[in-house]
């Protein structure tokens, strides 16, 4: 029988089990957490009284479905939780757990490992209280605690409105929205978002419901700092018509839209190129999900498509790989499913000129600021390497010479401002800068893990 | 179509065409340094840093300590000290065979005038009391030292460039011929230039050149597999060695550990790949984990090799070319080039400009690949797969 | 759903709010060997950040840090426990009786691991 692993236990990491397990392939899914669901719909962690109905809303449904549908297939496939992927080399995963180091080697290869939050630094975002706005809502959903009593949420994207209501709702004290995209820009884009009604309207419906509860809501915002002693005490922002207001606040949750952890796939071969909607560089793939050989991508860890999309691409991608393995020849449905992951792939696409990344901002972050909070490298320190004789104007290099990126993380969150500021301060294009190569381990792994290598 | 008339063109912009073209410019001579890269991108940035006399191949001492008395002046050479640290270095051996074996390097080193510390099991706890138990007995030198190569190279070629270096990067050179006493050196953009000497230091990529004068050397591309921790307190002062290979690994005040291990793996120069293998990084943390116990819950955060070429007697070429005069040969360094690379930049500078060096430089001599060599233990101990010798 | 009263603690030292309340006991930890308290089912971050304002000081500078992603990817919720380990704490489960620091540990009680 084939050997079929897929990586990562959301949305499409469950779906494209489920397909592989509906044709008794046994499939072995290793998940770095140690529960499903992805950071979107995992369980609440033990004992939390928290109502994920009402938390969840629309969304609750599909969480549910998500859980049973794992919970159904649970003996029919092999899970791993607390499974690290950290190396691919050839057919063989390298993983690491609590008890060491083995390998699980594959025929077939479905890589399945979600997004993160996208960030543009600013003054201050290094202080303890500024989180990723992802994170503010995982903190919420798993461990039933708000980032802080008063949050700003910050930035631009579809989540700040969502995440900024869900706060309320359990009693937090949302200070304000500032969304750094003009209003302008998202009546522009609203053409392209009709195309989704349900979305649009549930995004319109978050927007209001903040209103009514008399929320400043600001639009077109630039974020200009953040300032406390030791923890967050404000931050400053400078509205559409050009006037600076501070917001007292205890947290800020910051974020602009999702990148792809597209780590392992550049690892296990796929080719990564640059897609100028979203200025990031994402995997290759075929309408399927192939990006190689024996190996298949889902989800957001391909490109920035949403929950809904990460399942069908799921199934997607499953169904490639029994078809590429001769186990089923159904292409009505594949076409189908297709469809569906390109319509709700493309909304995603339009959704990213409604809450832009804020690419031009870099120019203007004053040198003594953080871009790496690893190895604490200042906007300034990459500015001056760059200035000097025969200075770096390609990511990789100015990394080698500043140190920017080289850290635990690996540029996880410094890459996509890095490869910005590369690109303005040469004045070249952002695809000329290059992006930071991936090297194993794709997290920090403990020189104790390599006790077991006999297994 | 831009002319360059020069004295010499460097080939290669790593550490070696680097230095070599500072100190002919500070001879006077006009340089152009040509990088089909960038400066220091290949093996002389991505190498360990290591600054180490213990241990070197006999031959090599005179070099080496002149080498050793340009790194220590560094920073009075190029203005900026490129995080040089006399760190020390400890070579240190399992049993009682690597015993006698650092015993002998040390006997050598010794015969140089390198001050050499023989400490058996009692003083390396007092000592170096983070050291394993495995470690029976270690060699200590004091003057071995350390620095970071991603800066080194590039701030030579800035200070040669200030010299009058003229640094072309992102130029590969397609042809070179040579009519009467003129060199003629084509590249890949719209530069020519014409020279009395060409100095070929372009690493793992400059068997071609050689081979177009009808010189050959049995180069072979490899890399070692290297990783680095998350920083840690910084406790491990000395680089630290094991006679085995099993680990070469330093941690520098930052607090991250490098390492560098054996066996090196064959590296791809025309893709310009060189893999990490993951089972040979999980070997070497649990070597290094035995070494230095204290960092078992130390986490790996990144592994990378380089491309370097080496030759089966593990001694680099250097020298000047037996069938061209003029043309100068420095490469295939077999993985220890950064440590003497001042010294040769130095000593071709000494060939070009007064016609000889007092260094001796006759082990290095491309000719000896005429006659059978004799293949290194090292050769053959570290390597994946060891490329048969002609 | 269960909420938290509107009075404001601005003095609290946490960061951390809790939203909703949890089933199951209290566990007692340390944060550089002081008492603190912390609900069983707690990821060791929401341990530390429900008591504290930081988790760890930057080796690079000392400024304070207190995580940021929350989801395991950007690395800066490392802490040093008092057994030598260093764990991240975003995806690590809180313990009755772990003792947290802030900065490293001396070498001789990592070297105890």
């Amino acid at each position: 029988m084939s050997n079929v692993v897929v990586v990562g236990g959301g949305p499409a990491g469950i779906r494209a089990a489920c397909m592989l397990a509906a044709h008794r392939l046994r499939p072995v899914l290793l998940d770095e957490a140690r529960n499903v669901g992805g950071q979107g719909y995992r369980a609440p962690s033990p004992g939390l009284r928290l109502d994920m109905d009402a938390l969840m809303g629309g969304e609750a449904a599909k969480y549910h479905a998500l859980q049973a549908a794992f919970a159904s297939i649970r003996d029919q496939i092999e899970y791993r939780p607390g499974t690290l992927v950290w190396a691919i080399e050839g057919k063989t995963l390298h993983v690491a757990t609590d008890e060491g180091s083995s390998t699980v080697s594959f025929d077939a290869l479905i890589l399945a490992t979600g997004a993160m939050d996208r960030i543009m630094p600013l003054p201050g975002w290094t202080l303890p209280g500024v989180f990723a706005l992802g994170g503010a809502q995982v903190s919420l959903k798993d461990q039933g605690c708000f980032i802080g009593r008063r949050v700003a949420f910050c930035g631009s994207s579809p989540l700040l409105n969502l995440a900024a209501l869900q706060y309320r709702k359990l009693g937090a004290d949302v200070v304000a929205v500032c969304d750094t995209t003009p209003l302008g820009a998202k009546v522009r884009a609203a053409p392209q978002l009709a195309a989704a009604p349900r979305t649009m309207m549930r995004g319109i419906s978050y927007l209001t419901s903040l209103m009514r509860a008399g929320t400043p809501m600001l639009h077109g915002v630039t974020l200009l700092r953040i300032e406390g002693k030791s923890r967050v005490e404000a931050i400053i922002v400078r509205d559409c018509r050009g006037r600076e207001r501070r917001f007292a606040c205890d947290a800020v949750a910051l974020g602009y839209g999702l990148k792809p952890e597209a780590q392992l796939a550049e690892l296990a071969g796929a080719e990564m190129r640059f897609d100028a909607t979203s200025r990031l560089w994402l995997p290759k793939i075929d309408a399927d999900g192939r990006a190689g050989r024996s190996l298949y991508l889902a989800g957001d860890s391909v490109v920035i498509g949403g929950a809904d999309a990460a399942e069908a691409s799921g199934e997607l991608a499953a169904r490639a790989v029994l078809s590429d393995l001769g186990i089923v020849h159904a292409r009505s449905v594949a076409r189908g499913l297709r469809r569906r992951v390109f319509r709700l792939r493309r909304f995603q696409r339009a959704l990213a000129r409604a809450f832009v990344w804020p690419a031009n901002r870099v120019k203007d972050l004053s040198d003594d600021v953080a871009l790496c909070r690893c190895e604490n490298v200042s906007v300034g320190e990459i500015r001056r390497a760059m200035d000097q004789a025969l200075g770096p104007i390609e990511v990789n290099r100015v990394k080698a010479i500043t140190r920017c990126g080289m850290g635990r993380c690996q540029g996880r969150v410094c890459g996509p401002a890095l490869q910005e500021l590369v690109a303005s301060h040469a004045g070249i294009p952002i695809e000329a800068a290059g992006r930071l190569r991936v090297q194993a381990p794709v997290k920090p792994i403990p020189l104790s893990v390599a006790r077991t290598l006999a297994e | 179509m831009t002319r360059l008339i020069a004295d010499v063109a460097v080939l290669g912009g790593g550490l070696i065409g680097s230095w070599t073209a500072y100190f002919l410019a500070r001879r006077g001579k006009r340089v152009v340094l040509i990088e089909k890269g960038v400066v220091g991108a290949q093996s002389s940035g991505t190498n360990f840093g290591n600054l180490r006399l213990q241990g070197r191949f006999p031959g090599q001492y005179p070099l080496s300590l002149r080498a050793q008395d340009l790194w220590e002046r560094l920073e009075d050479l190029i203005g900026d000290s490129c995080e040089f640290d006399a760190t020390g270095h400890l070579y240190c051996a399992f049993d009682e065979a690597e015993r006698d074996k650092i015993d002998h390097y040390a006997e050598v080193s010794e015969s140089y005038g390198i001050r050499i510390e023989h400490l058996d099991r009692a003083q390396l706890k007092r000592r170096f009391p983070w050291l394993g138990r495995k470690v029976i007995a270690a060699t200590y030198s004091a003057r071995d030292a350390t620095a970071n190569p991603r800066l080194v190279t590039p701030a030579v070629a800035r200070v040669a460039k200030s010299l009058g270096v003229t640094v072309v990067e992102h130029c590969a050179v397609r042809e070179v011929r040579k009519s009467g006493d003129t060199f003629h050196v084509d590249t890949d953009t719209d530069l020519q230039v014409e020279c009395g000497h060409v100095v070929n230091a372009a690493g793992a990529w400059a068997l071609e050149f050689a081979e177009r004068f009808g010189e050959t050397a049995p180069l072979f591309p490899a890399g070692p597999p290297q990783f680095v921790t998350e920083p840690f307190p910084y406790f491990i002062t000395p680089s630290v060695q094991t006679v085995d290979g099993s680990v070469i690994a330093r941690q520098i005040p930052r607090g991250n550990v490098i390492l560098a291990g054996y066996p090196r793996t064959a590296a791809d120069p025309i893709l310009n790949r060189a893999p990490v293998p993951p089972v040979k990084t999980l070997a070497a943390m649990e070597c290094l984990a035995e070494v230095v116990p204290a960092l078992r819950s130390c986490h790996v955060i990144r592994v990378w090799s380089g491309i370097e070429g080496y030759l089966p007697d593990m001694l680099p070429v250097i020298g000047q070319s037996e069938t061209t005069p003029g043309l100068i040969h420095a490469f295939g360094f077999c993985g220890h080039g950064f440590q003497i690379g001042p010294g040769v930049g130095l000593c071709l500078s000494e060939i070009i400009v007064d016609g000889h060096t007092e260094t001796p430089l006759s082990p290095f001599a491309i000719g000896r690949f005429q006659q059978e060599i004799e293949v290194s233990d090292k050769f053959k101990r570290e390597f994946d797969a060891v490329r048969k010798t002609p | 759903m269960p909420r938290m009263g509107a009075a404001s603690m601005d003095e609290r030292p946490g960061l951390f709010v809790r939203a909703v309340d949890r089933d199951g006991g209290s566990i007692e930890f340390t944060i550089d060997g002081s008492p603190m308290t912390a609900r069983a089912g707690d990821s060791l971050l929401a341990a530390i950040l429900t008591n504290a304002s930081l988790l760890r000081r930057l080796e690079f500078g000392g400024e304070p840090r207190a995580g940021f992603c929350l989801m395991g990817a950007c690395q800066d919720c490392w802490v040093w426990l008092d057994d030598g380990r260093h764990v991240r704490a975003c995806t690590t489960a809180a313990v009755a009786g772990l003792g947290v620091r802030t900065t490293p540990p001396a070498l001789a009680e990592i070297r105890n691991v």
